[in-house]
């Protein structure tokens, strides 16, 4: 199967791969998985005080639309609120990296990433303060 | 024979997940011998259609119920149970966390031709493999069946399946 020129470039070139050191704060963590091939993928999130997203980053275990696709939207969340981010939709990464009917399952991963991690921090915002 | 029957009534099997291997085979070269080709090559044209199409099912009911994974992924659909294969992302996260350790140490083995990390991995996960069977055979039995739970260890067995593949990849890359 071909890849579009843009899945190409992410796979080639990964933006924002890595992880948040254990002891940051302001840090969300999601992790999903797809049963049907097996990716796994894990999106953090780090928010500023303003409740805006100022980075990201990702580590990706799977095909290259997967990996395109959780690259991309590391670059989509940042500068943009938590309710903003949770509106990023699948068919928009699809759209963006012109995905085929058989991998938009990797889209739809990297929009629940987004969920995941957005949960996470909430999550330990409610916690620290209660 | 009939077409609409399920494939553990086409085989004279219990819908459980448990099955007889033996058995299977007995009954798929019983059914195979009715139904093949060769056997109709006298007759018409549409009288031999059907026993192709016939063939095919059979072919497709051994195929489905022989591997275990395929046989639970049918099961579940019998029972009326989205198995979420395409749809669940939500998986406990110690077990994806788990997953992406496993993905970097075959990536790791793999980079450094570490031979036999790369067995042990594999032996390690097929210890794995055969706890979440067993878990099935419960949940997947006819009674104290629980499909919610089989699901969710089918969706397990999936990643563990996909682990498995790339690390007899892994192996195969190294030997050449």
């Amino acid at each position: 199967m071909a890849y579009s020129d843009k899945v190409l470039d992410h796979y080639e070139n990964p933006r924002n791969v890595g992880a948040f050191g254990k002891d940051e704060s302001g840090v969300g963590t999601g992790m999903v998985g797809a049963p049907a091939c097996g990716d796994v993928m894990k999106l953090q999130i780090k928010v500023n005080g303003q409740g805006v997203i100022e980075d990201a980053k990702f580590k990706t275990y799977g095909c290259g639309s997967a990996i395109a696709s959780s690259s991309l939207v590391t670059e989509w969340v940042k500068g943009k609120s938590l309710d903003e981010a949770l509106e990023i939709k699948n068919t928009a990464i699809a759209e963006e990296l012109a995905l085929p009917p058989v991998k938009i399952h990797c889209s739809i991963l990297a929009e629940d990433a987004i969920k995941a991690a957005v949960a996470d921090y909430r999550k330990h915002q409610e916690t620290k303060g209660e | 024979m009939d077409l609409q029957q399920d494939y553990f009534a086409l085989f004279g099997l219990p819908q459980t997940f448990d099955i007889d291997r033996e058995q299977l085979e007995q009954a798929y070269r019983d059914c195979q011998a009715q139904v093949h080709p060769d056997r109709h090559a006298h007759r018409n044209d549409a009288e031999k259609r059907v026993s192709m199409q016939w063939a095919t099912h059979v072919n497709e009911a051994y195929r489905t119920l022989r591997k275990p994974l395929l046989r639970a992924r049918y099961l579940l659909s019998l029972r009326g149970v989205d198995a979420g294969i395409e749809t669940n992302t939500a998986m406990a996260p110690a077990f994806l966390m788990e997953q992406m350790e496993w993905r970097e140490g075959v990536e790791e083995a793999r980079e450094g031709g570490d031979v036999s990390d790369l067995e042990h991995m594999r032996q390690r996960l097929d210890l794995h493999e055969r706890e979440l069977r067993q878990a099935l055979s419960g949940q997947l039995g006819d009674t104290a069946a629980d499909g919610e739970a089989a699901a969710d260890t089918v969706r397990r067995l999936m990643f563990i399946e996909k682990l498995q593949i790339e690390i007899d990849d892994a192996l195969e890359a190294l030997e050449d």
